[in-house]
């Protein structure tokens, strides 16, 4: 089991700024994230959208947030786990055991949870009976396609990942796009080549319409779709992938015996514990009287409860605050001396 | 203060006198309704605060924008008369507004 000072759960931009805050009081941390890149919110829900309010920062977007706090931590060569959720949280006398979805063990005597509104998850089809056929032939993302040839494909989606994958797969198989209305969104090159292919033959396109059923028992055999003019239609169906984006769940946090309140978590607003001693949670996700959901609060918020994490990590050594303008030993933290 | 109705997909309901200028998923969620979860805070971001408007009122509304309809291709179970409360700005125009809440959210 891997021994770390802090273990940081969310690669949001708090998180992200939480590893600096750490980093320069010497503590190393390790970052786990569902999604498969850094960035959390800023990444997947407004990539393009200009933000106002960081301090300093006139204008800029959620991919330019994130990137410019890579670069801010590079210096302190941190380990992020993707694609894992936080599962598990235990304690060991004065430590913390975590554990993820992957079975990834750590001690720890810190966990930051910077998670924002959850873990980011695809949407599911809602159909009750389709439940049984997840991850064998109903998918909400295509990890290998090669058990997708030679298949009678449903996908239903329309924005860039239903599009793309329509036209990708329809080189393997027969592929069927439903959407429930007739625009699609997508890149207008992708969806002029989903058009060509459609007067090829090669995809058929149904709109507007919604999936009304699902028939099979081991596997899939055909869905049933509704149109809005209330028509239904049969359609031959090996495989279902669906493409509804991702929605933010708080999953098992809800679990660790933490203070919450609604979807956030009851801190106080001196170091940002919780009510478990060395569980810190920042961010969207903390919740104190007065708290703003803005990013900068955030920041604030990780630079306050960095501290409390070094006296649990350095019980031994005594916490000297430092400015980074003066400070040696910070300096050469950030690789500058 | 307009009043805007809400009600579950049971058939419960509640008025609730929201402020002028805020939106009507705002009035929900600073009145606790259920049903209306907000995730992105009103970034347009989640399709979590997805509403069925009643029909005689959907013409009264401003057209959703185009990034508004996209969104709501990610909403549970969307239907004609579907949008998002965080994009219904709250005016005496439209008091006595009756929105239905999703099933579920996600």
């Amino acid at each position: 089991m891997k021994k770390i000072d802090a273990i940081i759960i969310g690669a949001g931009p708090v998180g992200l700024f939480a590893i600096h805050q750490l980093g320069l009081k010497g503590l190393k941390a390790i970052v786990i994230d569902n999604l498969d890149r850094a960035g959390g919110q800023c990444i997947e829900l407004y990539p393009d959208k200009p933000i106002y309010d960081i301090p300093a920062v006139p204008e800029c977007t959620g991919e330019e947030l994130t990137k410019n706090l890579l670069e801010q931590i590079k210096p302190f060569n941190t380990e992020f786990i993707f694609n894992e959720r936080v599962e598990e949280v235990r304690q060991d006398k004065d430590k913390w055991i975590v554990k993820t979805n992957n079975n990834n063990e750590f001690s720890t005597p810190n966990i930051i949870i910077a998670g924002g509104v959850g873990s980011f998850e695809p949407r599911k089809l809602s159909l009750k009976e389709i439940e049984k056929f997840e991850g064998k032939s109903l998918f909400y993302a295509v990890k290998n396609k090669e058990e997708l040839k030679n298949k009678k494909i449903s996908i239903f989606g329309g924005g860039d990942s239903a599009l793309d994958w329509a036209l990708e797969l329809s080189k393997l198989s027969k592929i069927t796009l439903i959407h429930r209305r007739d625009e699609f969104r997508g890149a207008p090159h992708t969806l002029s080549e989903i058009k060509k292919l459609e007067k090829e033959g090669k995809i058929s396109i149904k709109t507007p319409c919604q999936l009304a059923s699902v028939e099979g028992n081991e596997s899939i055999k055909s869905i049933s779709v509704k149109f809005d003019d209330g028509k239904v239609e049969k359609i031959n169906t090996d495989i279902i992938l669906s493409f509804f984006g991702l929605v933010m769940k708080l999953g098992p946090i809800a679990d660790w015996g933490l203070n919450m309140d609604k979807k956030t978590i009851e801190v106080n607003s001196q170091n940002f514990e919780t009510n478990k001693k060395g569980i810190f949670a920042i961010g969207d996700i903390c919740n104190y009287p007065g708290k703003l959901k803005l990013i900068l609060s955030g920041f604030h918020e990780a630079a306050l409860a960095s501290v409390d994490c070094f006296k649990r990590a350095r019980p031994n050594e005594k916490y000297r605050f430092e400015f980074t303008t003066a400070s040696k030993t910070i300096q050469e933290r950030l690789g500058k001396k | 203060m307009p009043k805007i109705i809400y009600q579950d997909n049971k058939g419960n309901s509640k008025t609730i006198n929201v402020e002028n200028g805020l939106t009507v998923m705002e009035g929900a969620i600073q009145n606790d309704i259920p049903g209306i979860d907000a995730d992105c805070g009103g970034s347009m971001a989640c399709a979590t605060c997805h509403v069925y408007v009643e029909e005689k009122w959907l013409d009264k509304l401003p057209k959703a924008e185009e990034a508004e309809v996209d969104m709501i291709d990610m909403a549970f179970e969307p239907k004609k008369n579907s949008r998002l409360s965080c994009q219904l700005i709250v005016s005496d125009e439209l008091d006595g507004l009756k929105v239905t809440t999703p099933s579920k959210q996600s």
